[in-house]
Formats: structure tokens, C-alpha cells, sequence
């Protein structure tokens, strides 16, 4: 993934709660075996209806997205979080978040910024006054802010999570890196083996 | 030394690497596969010229994407069909067993791994779906994962993990007469919330969980994540061996009797400390079904619909408000009164042999009511095989149900099988997320028993309200 610093835009106000992944990206939109393209998806079945935020001229273009709580939860489809990216969004600030979500989001560079709710509150409330309000979310200092009117918050990442951001680290490499210790692990392992349990297997009858 | 919970016994045991400063790796036993959240996975390794680590420790199925059609028919949405080539190319390539459509072992991944034996107490297991917290009732440490770990997995065969917090949520007492697994763990989220369990693995106790089968402590380990927990789990007892004996990915014999021994361990110490308990009772649960959008939203089969005026939070005013909206209810209404246009029995949750056979009991010598679309979606091909070994489904063919092919069907309905705008379901299977059966679809979740009566009733109904 890219490192990422600082996220500076503007920010669209998605006032709700519980909002699953089902709702981010449908599940017509699963089928597909490519990486890229989900932005169209992107709570398809709301952006039919006109009145719906990501749909206001004003909010075209933000990389922001605020949010209520338990923002994420449900389905582990990491589709979610390509469809917020390939939108556009670069990160979301919520009062809380579904832990897949979080956890998937990390490995794709969207920052998750968990604020309290009444500042998630505060947030919106400066964004809907004024929707070209510039917001700044930065992973290395971790707050988020509203410059223009000296808004500050902190937020916490855990120090992995943010080194790998900060970084653009792939987990997977840095996984290999402990090889070693993984054949360890496995020469004491007793969790069984599936070889030759189900020898017909791998083609259709 | 205070004891370790279940849940701390299967990490102590899993622990690859701890190192200073960064989360620990933890070693995965087993690595379930499926069509819809591996394809970019595999894209990556092939990517990065990276080999599946242990490709004898990764099983693949088709499931959330294969028509419920005769096998006979081919799969006709080409996005679909290419979908599930590319699971069975991308294992045949990286050496992976894969159960692909109509194969005697495909089905729900939830359901297979279980009724094949290879999900076993003490293990680790994950898979890219986030109802994989279903395998905890074996005392497995089970969890959903998203496509980057999936990936990470068929690499490395491990996870970076941060431990979670343990919460025990004690079911008390004997559940009354008719009140099904589905309806405790409908109890113990409408308790928790749709967060309550966040950060947290819950372990299941307590004289009702001890009192289910296997099968309804996977009912209740499945719906974990609805609570926001990332797995739950149940300790190992004779239910447990007892349903895993003779099972093909068990052993046989003496090596039986000393795998069962070290299962055995596998459950909370008597002094354990859980970072949070609750105790539910029992027999104060009632048959139950959703009435909103999003699973905690419970009310009783007996009660009303729930008005927005009833709830101090202006934010849980706003929601459910929303929630009503959507789901085009009244405040008031009788649950009992409440028209229906399509039952489906099946998913992840409900669909495995006990299932059926509660439906079916319900249903013999009845009929679906006219204006209902009532379907059965078995779990697997072994269940379906099961089910008809016992003629199960000539009960519900001649009630006037669809006897369909294994899938997660109309669960997420990714296949033909979903709902038409505005019309409303009693499902069995675990989220009624708006949309979730299929656009403008409203989902209401339910037990197999009342998901049973409430199609011959036309309403939701339970079954011994059928054929008075
Ligand atoms: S049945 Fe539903 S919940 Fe279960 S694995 Fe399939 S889609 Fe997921």
C-alpha cells in the first residue's frame, strides 16, 4: 500500500448509525474478481435517491468521510473499504467501527479516526455550516483538525497499525521476515493435516 | 495464578511470535475458502510470486455465489459463473482442495467444515466471512477475516493479531418449551446491542447453552458478530466429542480417545477472569423475531412493534424511526398480524439437519398459504442428502415449499435468490440489514419453527397455531 501522512480535504457528513457493509457496497457488486471499479458501488441503493449527501453538489470531491457510530459492522467484505477508496475517501472518522472493518481498512491505507461522539457531532456540525471547510486528519501527530477554526482532536492508532501507514509497509513481508519462527511453530504443531482426507476433491462431478 | 479462559488457552497455544512493540503472530490450524472473498487474494500472491503456505491446511467451497438451481442448469449470470471458475482455477493452481458446485461435500462453509470434522476444539480458524465465529462451538478460536488477510493467511499460514478481551455471557436456567437456539442468541443481542460485544471474544455458558445440541450452539456461535464480537466460543463437553466421533476428518479409534482427551481441555478454568460477564435467564426468553434493521432490534413473536416514542435516546429515536420507515411498519402493530410475502429457510445460522426437521414437522400435511413464496435452502449437499434420506423433502414439496440446492442463497442474495422491493420475509438466517435479501427487500429473522408455521400461516405465526 502507499504511505500515508496527512489527509487534507473536504468531508461529507453521513449521519447515521450503524451503517454495515452491506449498505457500502451491496452485494450485486461482490461478484466481481477484480480489485478496482467498486467506487460506482458505493451505497449503490442510497445514491438512487437525489437527497442522498454523497449526491449534493457541495460534497463531490471529499476525501473525508464522517460518520455515526458503529460505522463498518456486519460482513467481512473488504470490498467495503475499495469502494470507499476508489471513490475518493482516504479516510472516516466515526465514534466506533466494526472490528473487520478496521482491521481491513488498515491494510489498505484508509485511516480509521475513532473520535467521541459529541466531537463526531462537533465535526459535522462545521462541515454542514460550511461544506468547503478543509479538514486534516494526520497519522503522524494523530489528530484531526479543522484549521480554520482551531479544532483539535487526538485520536489513537495502535503503534503497529500507524507504522505500517506511516510507511506503506506490506504486512505480508514483514509477516516473512519470521519465517524462522513460523517452521518452528509448525515442527511442534498438532493441528491435522488435510492431505488425502478428500482425494476426489477439486474438479465437479 | 489465576486459570486461563477457554479463549486464552487456544492463544497461549497459537502464539508464533510476541514480538515488543507490535501485535502477536498467531499460527492458523485451518484456512476456509470460498469464491467471493478470495479471487483478489490469490491475484496478490500471484502478484508477489508467493506459494499457499499450507495448502494442506486450506479447504475450499462455493458457496455464497452458486445458483440454488437443479445442478443441471448452468449458472447463467456470467459475472457468477466466472466467479466461481476462478475459485476452482486459482486452487487447482495453488494445490487447495476445493468443493465446487454440486460436489458431495460443497455447501456453506459454515456448515461443511463442521459435518466433515475438520473443525476441531483448540483450533484456530479463519475464514473470509465474518460468521466464522460459528466453528467456536467446537471451543475452536474462529474468526472472520477480511480479502488482505486472506491473503496474509494463504502466505504465511498466520495472522498478526491483537488479543481481545473476554466477555462470559452465562445463559441461566432451562429455555421453556419451544424457544430455539436462535431465539437465546436473538435474546442475548437485543441485551448486548449491536455493539456490545466490540473488542470482545464471548464465551457461551451456562445450563441453556450446555443443554443445546451442536447444532444450536452454532446457531448461537454464528450470530456472535451481530453482538460485535469477533468470535464466540462454547467449552468442550460430551456433546462436543460426541458429535465429532466417526466424522471424516477425525480419527479413528484409540488415536480418537487421545485427540478427545486433549479436546477436553479446552474449556474456561473454574477460577478463570473474564474481562466482563452478563447472565441472561433462560427461561424468561420468549420465541422471537426482528422487526428492524439491524439484528438487535427484537421483539417477542407475541408482542408489538416497537415505536420510536419508547426510547430516551434521541439517536435510538432517529434510528429506529429509519428502521420502521424501511421496514414499512406501524408502531402498535401485532407481530401476529403482520402479512408475509416469502419464508426462507436456510444460511449459515439454520440450515443444517435439526433445522429441517423442525420445519418439516411443522409443515407435514399443511400448505404454504397462497400469497407466500416459501423456500428451503439446505446447508450442504450432505444435509440436503440427509434431509431426503428421511423424506424430508417430500413433506415440504408437498406442503408447497422450493427444495432448492445447497448456498447461502437467499442469506445475502448474491444469487437469483432474492426478495423484490417492498416485499417482507421471515428468514433464517442471521442479518436484516436493509437490502441484505435483496433491494428494498425487508427482512424479518426468525427460527426454523416459526419460519415453518408463519408460511402456512401467511403471517408470522408459531406452530402450534397451525391447523387450529
Ligand atoms: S449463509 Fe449468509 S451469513 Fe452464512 S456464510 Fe453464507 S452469506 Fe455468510
Amino acid at each position: 500500500m502507499k504511505p500515508v501522512h496527512v489527509v487534507e480535504g473536504r468531508a461529507v457528513p453521513l449521519e447515521r448509525s450503524d451503517v454495515d457493509t452491506d449498505q457500502i457496497i451491496p452485494s450485486d457488486w461482490l461478484k466481481r474478481v477484480e480489485r478496482t471499479g467498486f467506487g460506482r458501488g458505493l451505497f449503490s441503493e442510497w445514491r438512487d435517491d437525489p437527497g442522498f449527501v454523497l449526491n449534493q453538489a457541495q460534497f463531490v470531491g471529499a476525501s473525508i468521510l464522517v460518520a455515526g457510530p458503529r460505522f463498518g459492522t456486519g460482513s467481512s467484505r473488504e470490498h467495503a473499504v475499495w469502494a470507499l477508496m476508489d471513490f475518493g475517501f482516504a479516510a472516516v472518522v466515526a465514534p466506533s467501527f466494526g472490528d473487520i472493518f478496521a482491521n481491513n481498512s488498515s491494510k489498505q491505507g484508509l485511516v480509521i479516526v475513532q473520535v467521541a461522539a459529541n466531537d463526531v457531532d462537533e465535526l459535522m456540525g462545521l462541515v454542514n455550516a460550511d461544506p468547503t471547510t478543509l479538514v486534516l486528519v494526520d497519522v503522524e501527530r494523530l489528530c484531526v483538525e479543522v484549521p480554520q477554526y482551531g479544532w483539535h482532536r487526538d485520536f489513537t492508532l495502535d503503534p503497529m497499525t500507524r507504522e505500517r501507514l506511516l510507511n506503506g509497509w506490506d504486512d505480508i513481508g514483514l509477516t516473512m521476515r519470521r519465517e524462522g519462527a513460523i517452521a518452528t511453530y509448525e515442527a511442534t504443531s498438532v493441528a491435522p493435516s488435510l492431505a488425502g482426507l478428500f482425494d476426489d476433491a477439486g474438479h465437479a462431478p | 495464578m489465576a486459570g486461563r479462559t477457554l479463549y486464552e488457552k487456544i492463544w497461549d497455544e497459537h502464539v508464533v511470535a510476541s514480538p515488543e512493540g507490535e501485535p502477536t503472530l498467531l499460527y492458523i490450524d485451518l484456512h476456509l475458502v470460498h469464491e467471493v472473498t478470495s479471487p483478489q487474494a490469490f491475484d496478490g500472491l500471484r502478484l508477489h510470486h508467493r506459494p499457499v503456505r499450507r495448502p494442506d491446511r486450506t479447504l475450499a467451497t462455493a458457496d455464497h455465489n452458486v445458483p440454488t438451481d437443479p445442478i443441471s442448469t448452468p449458472v447463467s449470470d456470467p459475472i457468477s459463473r466466472r466467479q466461481l471458475e476462478a475459485l476452482e482455477e486459482n486452487c487447482a493452481e495453488f494445490g487447495i482442495t476445493v468443493f465446487p458446485r454440486g460436489h458431495e461435500n460443497q455447501g456453506i462453509v459454515h456448515v461443511i467444515g463442521p459435518e466433515l470434522g475438520v473443525t476441531q476444539p483448540g483450533m484456530t480458524i479463519v475464514c473470509g466471512d465474518s460468521h466464522t465465529s460459528t466453528h467456536g462451538a467446537f471451543g475452536a478460536l474462529a474468526f472472520g477475516i477480511g480479502t488482505s488477510e486472506v491473503e496474509h493467511v494463504l502466505a504465511t499460514q498466520t495472522l498478526p493479531q491483537q488479543r481481545a478481551k473476554t466477555m462470559s455471557v452465562a445463559v441461566e436456567n432451562h429455555a421453556p418449551q419451544g424457544v430455539s437456539a436462535k431465539d437465546i442468541v436473538l435474546a442475548i443481542i437485543a441485551r448486548l446491542g449491536t455493539g456490545g460485544g466490540a473488542g470482545h471474544v464471548i464465551e457461551y455458558r451456562g445450563e441453556a447453552i450446555k443443554g443445546l445440541t451442536m447444532e444450536g450452539r452454532m446457531t448461537v456461535c454464528n450470530m456472535s458478530i451481530e453482538a460485535g464480537a469477533r468470535a464466540g466460543l462454547v467449552a468442550v463437553d460430551d456433546s462436543t466429542i460426541g458429535y465429532l466421533r466417526g466424522r471424516a476428518g477425525v480419527p479413528d479409534g484409540d488415536a480418537f480417545e487421545v485427540a478427545a482427551q486433549r479436546w477436553r481441555t479446552f474449556v474456561s478454568d473454574d477460577d478463570a477472569v473474564f474481562d466482563s460477564a452478563i447472565v441472561l435467564d433462560a427461561s424468561t426468553i420468549v420465541p422471537s423475531i426482528t422487526w428492524g434493521t439491524n439484528p438487535a432490534q427484537v421483539v417477542a413473536l407475541s408482542g408489538v412493534i416497537p415505536s420510536p416514542e419508547q426510547f430516551d435516546d434521541p439517536g435510538e429515536r432517529d434510528a429506529t424511526a429509519r428502521s420502521l420507515a424501511y421496514m414499512g411498519l406501524t408502531p402498535g402493530t401485532e407481530v401476529r398480524s403482520i402479512p408475509l410475502d416469502v419464508v426462507f429457510i436456510g444460511s449459515c445460522t439454520n440450515s443444517r439437519i435439526e433445522d429441517l426437521r423442525v420445519a418439516a414437522a411443522v409443515v407435514e400435511g399443511r400448505r404454504v398459504a397462497s400469497r407466500v413464496r416459501a423456500l428451503v435452502v439446505p446447508g450442504s449437499h450432505r444435509v440436503k442428502a440427509q434431509a431426503e434420506m428421511e423424506g424430508l423433502d417430500e413433506i415440504f414439496l408437498a406442503a408447497g415449499f422450493e427444495w432448492r440446492e445447497p448456498g447461502c442463497s437467499m442469506c445475502l442474495g448474491m444469487n437469483p435468490d432474492h426478495l423484490a422491493p417492498g416485499q417482507r420475509c421471515a428468514s433464517t438466517s442471521n442479518r436484516n440489514f436493509e437490502g441484505r435479501q435483496g433491494r428494498g427487500g425487508r427482512t424479518h429473522l426468525v427460527s426454523p419453527a416459526v419460519a415453518a408455521a408463519s408460511a402456512i400461516m401467511g403471517r408470522f405465526a408459531s406452530p402450534d397455531e397451525v391447523g387450529r
